[in-house]
């Protein structure tokens, strides 16, 4: 009767176990389903308000200033629909760079610009040597990322 | 050349940690497989072989 | 046919085909392993965005597949099992799990090291990620359940539901940087139309997971002996080994 008893502690611990640790990333899974929000989201109100979120979009050629001597930057971030200002301080990775797809947390600020404290790049599922890559853009035209 | 090759384009680290980390994480799987199944080869062994002299 | 899979399904008989199998499919798969790994090393040339950081793939890419592909195996051993009752499918199950959990993991941490220099970050907890996550959750959560248990019987049916309840997260897995927006990229070699990868790239690539596919049909074999030889070691056929 003991044996049975341990028993059905272990298994009920497990499926708690499993249940909390599924539970919490639902969770952050519900909260981060839309990892980001576009520009044109955004601007169309479907963005939280008041609360810090995600920008995605791609930068806009040309459009990154950074302050020299500081770690301060800003650039333009578009969904080729609609387009808004960052203003970002810190590191930013690798791949940061004119044409990028990136994704930004902060919150929009009073004078509609978009405050980071966060900067990642995101890739494309493209992958190819240099010379590729070079014949493309030739192909394609600067316009294209 | 072997020290470009090691140096990964600076993602040395990167790439080195990965790669052995997939062998290390795939050689334990097959030794602990074979650990596993030695063991109880043994044991069904000694019980065929107590069988033989009961 | 139905003699095939009726012999199939018998434990001597898959014992000993096993035994012989075991040998080839990890030649095999030491040498497809070996030729990816200098594919992806030293002949695929390096990435226009990515450098050399991007021959993280031929290991992360492969553990992810299998690890899908591992669950999915799971759940079909385990719902057979449960349905037709066939004492060796439980046993494929139960063997899948840890090998399953091992590319899980190795899915998870090459993603993780590979998404710091190129993301700016090791972790987010966007769709992929964290379906993935949840899957090696799953897989954990199958071999706690089957050890809370001493009657293997008992075992095989609570662990086999809880695989078969958790395949839904595989599509999802799948799908999710088709359904949501994400950090993760979309995928490379599986989509309508030519892989978005250059074929120089492309070869070691598929080469890794016919190795990791072969490492995994092998590991599985050795398990599912291991298996056998517990569940059956007070049947007659195993005395006369």
């Amino acid at each position: 009767m003991k044996k049975r008893y341990q028993r059905g502690i272990r298994v009920a611990l497990v499926l708690a176990g499993v249940g909390i640790a599924v539970a919490l990333m639902l969770r952050a899974f519900d909260e981060n389903i839309l990892y980001f929000y576009t520009p044109r989201q955004v601007v169309a109100g479907e963005a939280p308000d008041g609360r810090r979120f995600r920008l995605g979009g791609l930068v806009t050629l040309g459009s990154i200033e950074r302050e020299p001597g500081s770690l301060k930057v800003s650039f333009l971030v578009t969904d080729n629909q609609k387009t808004l200002t960052v203003e970002y301080e810190g590191v930013l990775p690798d791949l940061f760079r004119d044409g990028q797809g990136v994704i930004a947390h902060g919150a929009m600020n009073d004078k509609g610009v978009f405050v980071a404290d966060e900067v990642l790049a995101k890739h494309d599922e493209n992958y190819m040597p240099p010379e590729v890559a070079e014949a493309l853009k030739e192909v394609h035209g600067e316009n294209e990322s | 050349m072997l020290s470009d090759f090691l140096h990964m384009g600076g993602y040395a680290g990167y790439v080195w940690s990965s790669f052995g980390l997939t062998a290390a994480v795939l050689l334990l799987n097959l030794a602990g497989a074979r650990r596993q199944f030695k063991q109880r080869l043994a044991f069904v062994r000694q019980r065929a072989a107590a069988e033989d002299q009961t | 046919m139905w003699k095939l899979f009726h012999q199939f399904g018998s434990p001597p008989h898959f014992y000993r085909l096993a035994g012989h199998l075991i040998p080839w499919f990890g030649g095999a798969a030491l040498v497809l392993i070996l030729v990816a790994t200098y594919g992806g090393l030293v002949l695929a040339p390096a990435d226009y965005q990515q450098g050399d950081g991007f021959r993280i793939i031929y290991v992360h890419v492969p553990s992810a597949s299998m690890s899908l592909f591992a669950y999915t195996l799971m759940a079909v051993a385990a719902g057979t099992g449960l349905i037709w009752r066939i004492k060796l499918a439980h046993a494929v199950a139960a063997a899948v799990a840890p090998i399953g959990a091992s590319f899980t993991f190795l899915a998870l941490a090459t993603g993780s090291i590979w998404g710091k220099p190129m993301w700016g970050t090791w972790w987010a907890w966007d769709a992929r990620l964290t379906s993935e996550l949840i899957l090696l959750f799953l897989f954990l959560g199958y071999m706690s359940l089957r050890a809370a248990y001493d009657d293997t019987g008992k075992a095989d049916r609570a662990s086999g539901l809880l695989a078969v309840v958790g395949v839904v997260n595989v599509p999802i897995i799948h799908y999710s940087v088709v359904w949501w927006n994400s950090l993760h990229q979309g995928a490379t070699i599986i989509k309508l139309g030519k892989p978005a990868i250059t074929g120089d790239m492309l070869w070691p690539l598929l080469t890794m997971l016919a190795g990791f596919g072969c490492y995994f049909a092998t590991v599985l074999m050795i398990r599912t002996r291991s298996q056998v030889l517990q569940r059956e070691r007070n049947s007659r056929w195993l005395m006369d080994l």
